[in-house]
Formats: structure tokens, sequence, C-alpha cells
């Protein structure tokens, strides 16, 4: 076994894990509180990608634009919310399903007006780009590094927000009992606005960050979004840590599966066979997890408390 | 009653007369067109015996389709064009998917259903990307229909719609006499209230798994169709926005009632394909009509016949 591919292979396995953790977070943020399956978080990761692209090409500086696509993110969550999402908090999860689906086709082809449907690539500044050498023998891109750093320390800040601040209090008492804060005083409405807003621009800043990593184009919101969705399956529907755990496992699963499967495979068969089932079986593990997980676990591994 | 009766009628003779309109005024496309139509209409008819009348909200059903289609085109990559085989074959196959699948997520209920069928179905959907032998990402040709031994000819397009008509209306007969059956009885008892439904001796578990089988199964066969419509398989018969149309389509045509997934699936491809005329960019269209008629016609198109009941 090559130790310094698999070192390598971790943190890419981590930094999906963290890009995951961060669209994790708002879509079950949003479930746990809202009780609203919005399917249509993707197309806000897509979004935020987008922005920063016009951004970067508009002001050129890259600060200004991570602050400008963040905005932005969060301003389109909020509109979005107060026009077509607030009257879907009292339906069905099928009616919630079917909207923001009707959402999704609807983003995906406005982006489509407006930058075409070819794929857009961003350039990084100079100060970012760079490999960096970890362990010797190892050289690690300097960008991917940053990433990991900014979903951890999101991750560290989410926590302390939602269990440390006043309105982390607001959010949590509305996740078990809706009726009871608005008669407490609390603006209900105002408050999932801000929280659903709050969802968007962590989608937005994991789809600015993944700009230079994939490539930007219509429908690259639902890639991830499905990969989320199992992320909060095997987490637990509704938990933040449930999020943090499940976008680990499942980033680092993947990873792991692409990179190491197909030779680990053809020690047991012969190698044209593992040529071809390799692959296969790689990019279904992340979705046989979750069929495992769900069968010892069927509520996910942190189930929330609140029914 | 009679009313909605002798709509229904019309419809279906308008069915039966669309090959010799269509070819009295020389546009044979519309042939092509409503067998389409036709082919979505049994997805969705399949679909609403679990969506509807079982309360099951999967988001996977294009995984069928696919399975179905699957079954067919890789018979044919082996030489094997007899029809009775391929559609067999097909219904099988989504069957035991559907068993595979059904085992895992019936056992869960809302979110967690939506989410677990839906992430399934993207699992089928790689796969059928990965593997190259069958064409990978491309998909692949199929280069013969279906043979019958004789009887009846796919490959010409006006036998090939009747062929489809009819499986559509034994669908919608077989769906509909089911749920009035005692199975059916014990499937709408579970949806509208699970504790009594337990309480008076049912555990909905056999029966909800029982249905997304039978559901599986003729969703594949309309993915048999399918193939032998496009003459074409490839994964994006799995695509999830697919799963989200047929779905769609349930609603639109009004869910739990035996003319609205076929009403359904006409009104959205219909619309889809003016649309599509009309603009390139037409789901920026389409998008926000769903959204609108998910918030305001919950009755669906069905519930604007006459002699519909509420709920």
């Amino acid at each position: 076994m090559n130790w310094i591919l698999l070192f390598e292979q971790a943190l890419n396995g981590l930094q999906l894990g963290t890009t995951l953790f961060l669209m994790a977070a708002g879509l079950t943020l949003v479930f746990g509180i809202m009780n609203l399956v919005n399917l249509a978080h993707g197309s806000l990761y897509m979004i935020g990608a987008y922005l920063m692209v016009a951004a970067v090409q508009w002001t050129g500086s890259y600060p200004l634009s991570i602050l400008l696509a963040l905005l932005g993110t969060l301003a389109v969550g909020m509109l979005v919310e107060v026009i077509a999402l607030r009257t879907l908090y009292e339906r069905d999860h099928l009616d919630q399903v079917l909207a923001t689906f009707g959402l999704i086709l609807f983003f995906n082809e406005l982006v489509a007006i407006i930058w075409g449907r070819t794929a857009l690539f961003t350039a990084l500044p100079p100060y970012l780009q760079g490999h960096i050498e970890i362990v010797p023998g190892s050289i690690f891109p300097l960008y991917r590094l940053v990433v990991i750093f900014v979903g951890l320390a999101v991750a560290a800040g989410l926590w302390y927000v939602v269990a440390r601040t006043r309105l982390g209090m607001l959010v949590r008492a509305g996740a078990s009992n809706r009726t009871m804060v608005a008669a407490l005083g609390v603006n209900i409405r105002l408050l999932y606005t801000i929280v659903f807003g709050f969802g968007a621009a962590l989608a937005g800043l994991a789809g600015l960050m993944a700009g230079p990593i994939y490539a930007v184009q219509p429908g690259m919101g639902e890639l991830i979004l499905i990969q989320v969705f199992v992320v909060i399956v095997i987490g637990g529907i509704g938990s933040i840590r449930g999020a943090l755990v499940g976008a680990l496992v499942v980033g680092m699963v993947d990873t792991m599966g692409r990179a190491f499967l197909k030779p680990l495979l053809g020690h047991f068969i012969s190698p044209p066979a593992a040529e071809a089932a390799g692959p296969a079986l790689a990019s279904m593990l992340i979705y046989l997890l979750m069929a495992v997980v769900l069968a010892l676990r069927p509520a996910g591994l942190f189930p929330a408390k609140s029914g | 009653m009679r009313a909605r009766t002798l709509i229904l009628g019309v419809c279906v003779l308008l069915l039966l007369l669309v090959p010799l309109l269509a070819t009295w005024i020389g546009q044979t496309y519309y042939i092509d067109l409503v067998r389409r139509v036709m082919i979505f209409a049994i997805a969705a008819v399949s679909l609403n015996l679990i969506l509807g009348y079982g309360g099951l909200v999967s988001f996977g059903h294009a995984a069928y389709l696919g399975v179905g289609g699957y079954s067919v085109g890789i018979l044919a990559f082996y030489g094997i064009h007899n029809g009775w085989l391929q559609w067999g074959v097909a219904i099988l196959a989504s069957a035991l998917v559907a068993l595979a699948i059904g085992a895992i997520s019936v056992r869960t209920r809302g979110i967690y259903f939506i989410m677990i069928t839906l992430a399934f179905t993207q699992m089928l959907y790689y796969l059928g990307i990965s593997v190259e032998e069958y064409g990978g990402d491309d998909g692949m040709r199929l280069k013969v229909k279906s043979q019958f031994s004789g009887l009846v000819d796919l490959a010409d397009p006006v036998t090939f719609y009747y062929v489809v008509l009819v499986l559509l209306l034994s669908c919608m007969y077989f769906v509909h006499r089911l749920v009035g059956s005692r199975f059916g009885m014990v499937l709408r008892a579970a949806k509208s209230n699970e504790a009594r439904s337990r309480a008076i001796g049912f555990s909905p578990y056999p029966y909800h798994l029982a249905a997304f089988v039978i559901a599986g199964a003729m969703c594949g066969l309309a993915g048999a169709l399918l193939a032998n419509h496009t003459a074409y398989i490839a994964p994006a018969f799995m695509d999830w926005t697919r799963s989200g149309e047929i779905m769609f389509m349930v609603i639109l045509g009004g869910m739990a009632t035996t003319p609205g997934p076929a009403l359904g699936a006409f009104a959205l491809l219909v619309v889809e394909d003016l649309l599509a005329g009309w603009t390139q960019h037409w789901q920026v269209i389409l998008g926000p009509l769903l959204v609108l008629c998910v918030l305001f016609f919950k009755r669906g198109l069905a519930g604007l016949l006459p002699g519909s009941k509420d709920g």
C-alpha cells in the first residue's frame, strides 16, 4: 500500500466531505425547523458558483467577489422563500418536492439563458494557487486545503451559533414547537426567512468554493444534491451533528472507493473483471452504504429528537 | 357519473382514431407523439398505484423504465429478439429490482422514503453510465425491435400504436380493479390511517411492498415499450428529472383516480411539446407552471370531470 497516496486521497475525501457538509447543514436545518423538503437547495449552490464567476469577472477582486456571491445567494434564497416556499410549509412533502422540482427546472434554464450551457472555469488568485508539501514527498493543492479549513471553521461556527447564541436558541425552540415560540412573541415568519437565507448562503459558499474545482454549469447543483441527500439520510434528518458525520463519511467513502476499489478488487478477481466492476461499484458505494445504515438504523445515525 | 363515463369514452374513441386522423392530415408525427405519451401514461398509472392509493411518495420511478429498457436492450445485444422473452424479462427484472429497493425503503416513511427511492435510482443511473459494455453514458441502439413470432409487427408505427393503446387501457383497468379489491382496500386504509389499520390487524408493510413491486413491474413494461419506441436505450431513461416528471403527471392528472395519470401524461407532454416548439428555453416557463399547479390546482384534471368525488 502506498501511504502517501492514501494520505492524499484522505485529504481529498475530507475536502469533498466539508463541501457536502456545507450543503447538508443548510438542508437539514431547513428541514428540521421548517419541515420543508427543499430540492432547490442544489440550485442555490449553482447560483453561488455562477455569481462568483460573474463577480470575479466584474470586480477582479477575489475577496470582494466572495462577499458579493454570498450576499447574492442570501438574497436569492430569501426572495425564493418569501415568494414561493413560505406557502409550502403547511403542505405535505409531496407538494414541497414537486414545487421545488419546478424551481430547479426554472433556475437551471435561467442560468443557461444568462451564462450559456457550456461549463465555465474560474481562475484562482495567485496566492491560492500552487501546492504545498504537508508530509515529505506529498504535495497537495493549497486551494483544497483552504476549502477544508473553511468548511471545518464553518462547522465550528455553526455549532457555536446554534448551541450558544440567542438566535440559535430561537432556532432550536422553533424546531421543537413552532406555535409556542410564536405565542412567546417571536416573529416566526421572519425567523424562518432568516434561517432559510442562512442555509442558502451556506449552499452558496459551498458552490463558490467548488467552482474552481469542478465545472460550473447548469445542473451542477443536482449532482451534489443527491449525494447530500445520502449524507443527511445517513446522518439523520434534522441533525447538524449527523450532517457533519454523514458528510465526512460519505466524502471519505466516495473518494477512497474511486481511488482504491479497482486495485483492491484486482487482488480477488481477474484484472479485466476488476477493470469493469471497479468503477461501477465505486460509483454505487455511497448508496450501498446508505442502504446498510438504513437497514440497521432506519432513522439515521443521529436521529433528531423532535418528530 | 354518466357524463363522466361519456367524456372518458370520447377520449378513448379519439385515441383509437389518432392514427387515422394523423394519416389523413398527413402528419404521422402525431402517431409518434401520442404513442410516446401513452407509454409514459403507463408509467404514471403504475406510479399512481403506490403514490395515489398507497401514499408512498416514490421519487425513483424512472428506475424501472431503465431496468425495463435495458432488459430489452441487453437481450437484443446478445441477439435475442423474441419479444415475449424480452418483455417478460423486462417485467420480471423490474419486479426484482423493485423488491430489493422496496424491502429497504418501504420500512421508512415520509421524507426518508422520498430521498431513499431517489438515491437508489441515482445508483442505477450511475451503474448504467459506468458499464461500458452496454454503451456507458451514450447508451446503445436497439437495431431490431422486439419480435412477436410474426403475430404483430412493431416496426409498423400504427400496429405499435395500437399495441401501446391496448396495454395502457389494460393497465388502467388492472389498477382500477386492484384498488377496488380487498388488497386495494387495505392499501387505501393504510394510507388514510396507518394506526387504525394496524389496530384491526393489517400490518401495512407486506401490502406496501407488494404494491411497490407491482408498480415496478408495470413500469418495467413501459420501459420495454419505450426502448422499442425510441429504438435506443441510455442511462438518461433513469434520470431523476424523469422520475419527477412521472410524479408530476400523476399530480397534474389527479392522484388516486383511474383516468388521472393518463390525463396528466397527456397534458404535461403535450404542453412540453408545444413549449419546446416555441422556444428552446421552455423549462423556464414549465418550472413556474409546475409550482403554480402544485399551489393552486390540487385536485388535478380528473377533479374537473363531472361526477368526481372530493378527496
